[in-house]
């Protein structure tokens, strides 16, 4: 992909304008990932309510691409059930900032917040439900 | 040496590769690894075409050829860091493992609860989190020789940590990885001579810049990696002082490091043979033998008056552009050729994605300095770092990059 295609002013204006950019007072449940090699972070804060997800915000520190996937990933997750902000996928994100072809080196920065949800879901359900959610962590394990 | 520097090009043809739709390559990640030039290449191609055979064991031709060819890397190596004895040169798999092997055969040995192991707060991974793993496992303690916020080592927090009198090492690296900073190794080794404290310096970035010489150093071991100095990856070069190797107990046990095996008990090979166990990685270290040929060829002396007079160039141009954040000491004297930059309030990484695009090859992230990373309060930078093919037509191309990114991301 060409830079002017990745960086549209979309991009541009969530990588120093970041939605859902904060913490969250007594969250349900928190999670924290990092990409070692590039230094992203990011913690990811939940408020749950009956089984719906009532409130999402994010905090820490990365590129565009990683900025804006997470605000855009936090704006789907709002108001979602459990259930359906389990089955979000990859390209959900993508597509919403038309990122589909970017290039493997740079996927890892854009589905950081993915894999930090889905550990997030996996915790929650695991400590507070009956069902299973190992796929959850395999999903997480293997999105990029 | 050779005519001119834009000749050196011509042994390296990667170096005349276009990148992304036909744009010439820029590389300028050679604190990373360096490019190879056809000499490096055919000589490690040579090795396997017409002389491989195990090293140090059998009596026919090609066994005396690959052996003789492995020995005789030894000899260039000992020459080009002027080692006294060439049983002082070790050969392993780079300066990672240089450091481990000092932290597990000496330090378990000599380091003991409530001691101090000291490194910097510059020093890549590879020379912290082995004294980590040390001082943990024994009890002992680390503690970091601070840094002012140009980039320079404050010895005065060393003196402090000597004076406690319970340090058994210092660790430091020779020139910064991502600040460029070059160590006053002498200041430090005198000071913990004077302590009766050992030394090891991490060579990695200075070794393939300039003239190193580990007996005026005054250290007691010196790690280096052959693949940032023209060689190929997967050897690198551990130097000790003869007495403290034969006071060491060995790495690794296996092969070619054993004088006599028994069923319960070994006695160990002469130096250096004692700590390359197994068969050694012949052809790479063949190759770095031709690395170091090259090199001398050229005049280490050559080479940074060459780098350094890029990194006045670059650091002049890149004082011009607006938003642009340049690290480390700001006199070329005190630095090698490695530009670690932050550019307004764009990441690293999106930089970097942008100058791709010109064929600008730079390293975006925490450069394995996490440490530093934190003191400078930044989550990675970019870094541009040159080797002797490098131009100033290179660093134009650099510069022009940054207006893109500039304009990209609409800053002012």
């Amino acid at each position: 992909m060409d830079s002017r295609d990745i960086y549209h002013e979309m991009i541009v204006d969530y990588s120093r304008n970041p939605a859902n950019f904060g913490r969250l007072e007594n969250p349900d449940v928190t999670h924290h990932d990092a990409n070692p090699l590039c230094g992203d972070s990011i913690d990811m804060d939940l408020k749950i309510d009956d089984s719906v997800i009532s409130d999402v915000k994010f905090h820490g520190r990365g590129c565009a691409i990683c900025m804006a996937c997470s605000s855009v990933l936090t704006e789907i997750t709002k108001g979602k059930t459990l259930d359906d902000a389990r089955s979000i996928s990859k390209n959900d994100v993508l597509e919403e900032l038309g990122l589909e072809r970017l290039q493997a080196i740079r996927i890892k920065c854009a589905l950081l917040s993915l894999k930090t949800l889905k550990m997030a879901l996996y915790k929650y359900i695991t400590e507070h439900m009956t069902e299973d959610a190992d796929s959850l962590k395999d999903e997480a394990a293997g999105l990029y | 040496m050779q005519s001119s520097w834009s000749d050196i090009r011509h042994d390296f043809p990667i170096l005349s590769r276009t990148v992304r739709d036909g744009r010439p390559l820029v590389y300028l990640d050679n604190a990373a690894t360096t490019q190879k030039p056809n000499q490096v290449v055919d000589t490690i191609t040579d090795y396997y075409r017409s002389h491989n055979a195990n090293a140090h064991r059998a009596v026919y031709a090609l066994a005396e050829e690959s052996t003789k060819m492995y020995e005789s890397a030894r000899d260039k190596v000992a020459g080009f860091i002027n080692a006294r004895d060439r049983s002082e040169i070790i050969f392993v798999r780079g300066t990672t493992e240089a450091i481990n092997m000092v932290a597990y055969a000496w330090g378990r040995a000599n380091v003991g609860k409530g001691d101090v192991v000291v490194t910097t707060e510059y020093e890549h991974h590879s020379n912290i989190v082995p004294w980590q793993l040390l001082t943990q496992e024994k009890g002992a303690s680390l503690r970091y020789i601070l840094m002012d916020d140009e980039g320079c080592l404050m010895l005065d927090t060393l003196d402090d940590i000597l004076d406690e009198g319970r340090t058994k090492l210092v660790a430091f690296s020779m020139m910064s990885n991502v600040l460029g900073t070059i160590t006053d190794v002498e200041q430090i080794t005198s000071r913990c001579r004077r302590a009766g404290v050992p030394t090891l310096v991490d060579g990695a970035q200075a070794v393939p810049h300039m003239r190193v010489d580990v007996e005026s150093l005054g250290c007691d071991f010196f790690a280096f990696s052959g693949h940032k100095m023209m060689g190929p990856t997967g050897v690198g070069v551990l130097w000790a002082r003869k007495s403290m190797l034969e006071k060491m107990r060995p790495f690794h046990g296996g092969g070619d490091m054993i004088r006599e095996v028994h069923k319960y008990e070994s006695t160990w090979n002469d130096l250096p043979y004692k700590f390359e166990a197994g068969t050694p990685n012949i052809a790479d270290v063949v190759g770095l033998g031709a690395a170091v040929d090259y090199l001398e060829r050229i005049g280490m002396g050559n080479v940074r008056r060459h780098e350094r007079e890029l990194t006045a160039y670059a650091l002049a141009k890149m004082a011009d552009v607006p938003g642009l954040t340049v690290y480390g000491p700001r006199d070329p004297d005190r630095r090698g050729g490695v530009i670690s930059f932050n550019f307004a309030d764009v990441h690293p990484h999106d930089v970097a994605q942008i100058m791709d695009e010109d064929g600008v090859a730079i390293r975006s992230g925490h450069h394995c300095a996490q440490v530093l990373m934190e003191r400078l309060d930044v989550a990675a930078t970019s870094r541009a770092s040159f080797y002797v093919y490098n131009t100033k037509g290179e660093v134009d191309v650099l510069v022009g990059a940054l207006r893109k990114v500039a304009e990209v991301f609409k800053l002012g």
